[in-house]
């Protein structure tokens, strides 16, 4: 808007009289005057009109008077503005549009989470946490392929902003338009940027403007090339990459080569060999590291021939006994290869450095060596010394390196037998099939309950399969019966909401509705579980709703 | 909407809900007032309408649905003659009284405003808000709500930004301006008296015949001044052609009357307050629950909400906005950090009201166009649009901004 120019104009005769004679006084100099005050500056000649003072008003209200007919002139007069440039238009996003009852869903979800702030200190009641399940809403969105609504996109950017779990999900649904929107908001920055970033990345098909990227590129949008480009072909990430290798700062090596990690495979193990002389230490052991989850890189035979040299069959003495004679000394050649010299505090120097060659050695090595026999039979073998917990510690490194289900079935032996390391067998866990995986868990809860479970649950595929649900809801109900409080099992009950297969939610109508408490049960428990089970019912049905909203309606073209 | 309810009686509650009201009735003893009962049978209502089917009416929820009606319908046919059945004099006398009061009040501030200008508004800075304050204490005294209002309103000018001096100014002058019309309301043609009597903070008598009409909700949002909740609900009338602001109010942190929804339609009539060049209106009876599809007024580009504006402001000179419609328009953030609707198709402009800046609904507003046209419904005044509705191809009906 601008104001008209009214320096020069001529008051209109006719809305005030006194005024009826051409004004020279400018709105800059009415404001001069009522800041400095009348009383300093006395209103010009041609505000008082033909009869001056004499017509017997005061100084101020001349100037009041004056100040209401050039405001509500300039307010009437009021043109537009030339327009700033307006932004480009948005590129077409033809995916499908969700149907209704799912566009208002993602609003409620999303609105939660501006709300979630508050309630976090409470009990949380039997309403389910919406927050916990914007990310399934997302995932199944997206393998419909629908679009967002463009109302909701600056919510599910605010969303993406401040969890990054979302991100992928979120920018996927949002689409080009986010992108768009994005450019126009410097706190939607992050959207261009990183590996969802992807609308703003040249086609990997593209040489040109992929090397173009690679040579004048920011390091997070390199990063995010290599990564695409890797996705795509490999090789050509693994080229991209060789280019500029020697000229890249040591920070930027290690995260460039930790990109290799995907899609890794032997014709990668020229470039790793390469930089096992890099300058860094961290790139070295990086580029170690990688080798060795390749079984037939010479790394991993060198690695092998060290590691066989320290374990042995002994059959001399009764039953057969592995036997290890941990390595004297770490040579150049070693730590060429990766092994890192200096032992952590507390560590025998000799033991740390046999970890970690039987850490890097193919596994397969080991039923050659200790009298071909299968993971199962090795791993029950006796070990001489006290050597067992170190050798069968390198072992499960080992199988999750090179991922290894049959060496990880082995190691983590029958879920009956008391749990070890938690952290180990989760690890392993994810090695093994998902439907191997939740039948070893099931067992497990089946056996040790729940208080140990939360760990290994959170590997197991969404929804939970059939029978790992039971194991659950039997625990559950299980400790219900035995009279502790259910926010013991908070952890548990949280993934079980998002995780059990809606399905469930019938067979839990009993316990949801049993709030009978035993003797002996803490007080107020059997409240407190039958809030905990309605709450786990009501978030497994509006799971069911909320995927149900999302099937496409016949109608719809 | 009826139903029965299992309470710990022998008998059921009989509950009633009246959807236009919204009004409740219910057998149960409660005094929380709509009771659980009514509230429970709304939610399922609104959680699957096919969870209270169409059926015959029982007696006992027809006798009161029928009550209901034949009330809403006697105040009309009463009309006027009820408002002057009561002593006239006595509230001539009354009203005498007052506008003697509210006279006092603008004779006292026009000497505590020509004082301002004789030292000058520089040591309106230096004051701080206390004397604006204890002025508006007193224009409440004199039982001017209107002139308090502006009041506290100047007090907050000091400290709004750079410019303020001229700011500071104008609604000085304009609250001069209302002081002069005021003192001398009879000479004023009535229409304009209407109005100043309204900005001064008089209650209008409201004896107009109402209007029916499929009205469009455009916009309903909510300001809270630390004292009072305000609902400003916006219509139009498809056939009238009318714009109309409907007011509730909530006080001490209560919640105003509902009100009906925006983006909605409603067959109801409205009672237009009288004054040159205001909106306000009561609503009357509604003839059915609200249904959506609400559509925006005819509109057109940016000169002419300004036009628009330039107009009203000759009916009523303190209007800070006017209601506009503006089709085909790109909203969009421009360099100096503010906000512009852009005609499509020409050069012209109109920035983004500084107040509605820090709002979420201006980047809702840009999703939703997409750097295309779209149609906004807002408030023109002289520091800019405040967009309150939009509706693109987008998105289906009214998109609000508020």
């Amino acid at each position: 808007m601008t104001i008209p120019d009214t320096t020069t104009t001529t008051t209109p005769d006719t809305t005030v009289p006194e005024t009826a004679t051409a004004t020279t006084t400018t709105w800059e100099d009415l404001v001069t005057m009522a800041l400095l005050g009348t009383d300093r500056r006395a209103p010009a000649p041609d505000l008082l009109g033909p009869n001056g003072p004499a017509a017997g008003r005061d100084a101020p209200v001349v100037l009041l008077d004056a100040a209401a007919l050039h405001t509500v002139r300039r307010r009437a007069g009021l043109l537009p503005a030339p327009a700033a440039p307006v932004p480009e238009p948005a590129p077409r996003d033809d995916r499908p549009a969700l149907p209704g009852a799912a566009a208002r869903r993602l609003t409620l979800l999303l609105a939660d989470r501006a709300g979630a702030g508050q309630g976090s200190g409470g009990r949380r009641g039997t309403a389910p946490d919406l927050t916990e399940l914007l990310p399934q809403w997302l995932a199944a969105a997206n393998e419909y392929g629908y679009r967002a609504p463009a109302t909701a996109l600056p919510a599910l950017l605010d969303a993406a902003r401040a969890r990054t779990d979302l991100r992928p999900g979120a920018l996927a649904l949002a689409g080009p338009r986010a992108l768009w929107l994005a450019r126009l908001n410097p706190e939607w920055r992050f959207a261009l940027r990183g590996a969802s970033g992807a609308g703003a990345l040249p086609s990997p098909a593209d040489t040109g403007a992929v090397r173009r990227l690679w040579d004048e590129g920011l390091f997070a949008e390199r990063v995010a090339l290599l990564g695409a480009v890797r996705a795509d072909d490999p090789a050509a990430a693994r080229e991209l990459l060789a280019a500029t290798w020697s000229a890249e700062r040591a920070e930027d090596r290690l995260m460039f080569l930790d990109s290799l990690r995907n899609g890794l495979a032997d014709p990668d193990e020229p470039f790793l060999e390469q930089t096992l002389a890099d300058r860094s230490r961290n790139v070295r052991a990086t580029a170690a590291e990688l080798l060795s989850a390749l079984p037939h890189s010479a790394l991993a035979a060198r690695m092998a021939d060290r590691a066989a040299g320290c374990v042995a069959l002994d059959r001399t003495s009764g039953p057969a006994t592995v036997m290890v004679e941990a390595p004297h000394e770490c040579d150049a050649a070693m730590q060429r290869d990766g092994v890192v010299a200096a032992a952590p505090a507390g560590r025998g120097e000799r033991s740390w450095w046999l970890a970690q060659l039987v850490e890097a050695t193919p596994l397969a090595v080991w039923s050659g060596r200790l009298g071909d026999r299968e993971p199962a039979e090795l791993v029950a073998l006796p070990v001489a010394d006290g050597w067992q917990e170190e050798l069968h510690g390198a072992w499960c490194r080992a199988a999750v390196r090179q991922r290894d289900p049959a060496w990880a079935r082995a190691l983590l032996g029958p879920p009956a037998t008391p749990p070890a390391s938690l952290a180990e067998r989760s690890k392993l866990l994810a090695v093994l099939p998902a439907g191997e995986r939740a039948r070893w868990v099931a067992d497990f809860i089946a056996a040790h309950g729940l208080s140990d479970a939360f760990q290994l649950l959170g590997v197991c595929a969404v929804p939970w399969s059939p029978p790992l649900g039971r194991a659950v809801v039997d625990a559950l109900d299980a400790a219900r019966e035995a009279g502790s409080y259910p926010w013991s099992f908070s952890g548990v009950m949280g993934l079980a909401e998002r995780c059990l297969d809606p399905g469930e939610a019938e067979r839990l109508e009993l316990p949801a509705g049993a709030p009978g408490e035993r003797e002996g049960a803490s007080p107020g428990s059997g409240d407190y579980w039958a809030e905990a089970f309605q709450r786990l019912v009501a978030t497994l049905r509006l799971r069911a709703a909320m995927l149900a909203e999302l099937i496409p309606s016949p109608a719809a073209p | 909407m009826w139903g029965l309810c299992k309470g710990s009686g022998s008998r059921p509650y009989q509950t009633v809900i009246d959807t236009t009201g919204p009004a409740y009735r219910c057998s149960c003893p409660s005094r929380k007032f709509p009771c659980k009962h009514a509230l429970g049978l709304l939610l399922l209502w609104a959680a699957d309408g096919a969870a209270v089917p169409e059926g015959e009416v029982p007696e006992w929820a027809g006798q009161w649905l029928a009550g209901r009606h034949e009330r809403s319908e006697r105040p009309r046919e009463a009309g006027g003659r009820t408002v002057k059945t009561v002593d006239s004099a006595a509230a001539r006398r009354r009203a005498e009284q007052r506008a003697a009061r509210i006279t006092a009040g603008a004779e006292e501030l026009e000497q505590r405003l020509a004082d301002l200008l004789r030292g000058g508004l520089a040591s309106a800075d230096r004051g701080g808000y206390g004397p604006w304050e204890e002025t508006a204490a007193r224009m409440v005294d004199a039982q001017a709500p209107g002139l308090a209002g502006r009041v506290r309103e100047l007090g907050a000018i000091p400290g709004s930004g750079p410019g303020w001096p001229g700011r500071l100014l104008e609604e000085c002058a304009l609250t001069h301006l209302l002081d002069r019309a005021w003192l001398e309301v009879e000479r004023l043609p009535e229409p304009l008296a209407a109005t100043v009597r309204t900005r001064v903070g008089l209650t209008a008598t409201v004896d107009a015949p109402p209007v029916r009409d499929r009205w469009s909700v455009l916009a309903r949002y909510d300001s809270w001044d630390g004292r009072l909740t305000t609902r400003r609900t916006w219509l139009h009338g498809a056939a009238s052609g009318r714009t109309a602001l409907l007011l509730s109010f909530g006080a001490a942190g209560r919640a105003p009357q509902p009100g009906p929804p925006a983006g909605t339609v409603i067959d109801a009539e409205l009672t237009p307050h009288p004054g040159a060049g205001q909106l306000r209106a009561d609503l009357g009876e509604q003839f059915g629950p609200p249904v959506p599809g609400a559509v925006p007024p005819p509109g057109g580009p940016v000169a002419d909400a300004l036009a628009a504006y330039g107009r009203a402001l000759t009916d009523d000179p303190w209007l800070d906005a006017w209601p506009v419609t503006l089709t085909g328009v790109i909203p969009g953030p421009v360099p100096d950090g503010g906000w512009q609707l852009a005609d499509a198709d020409g050069g012209s402009a109109l920035p983004v009201a500084p107040a509605a800046l820090a709002r979420p609904a201006l980047w809702r507003l840009a999703a939703l166009s997409g750097g295309a046209p779209v149609t906004v419904f807002g408030l023109c005044g002289h520091r800019g649009l405040t967009p309150l509705a939009a509706w693109s191809p987008e998105a289906t009906g009214a998109v609000p901004l508020t």
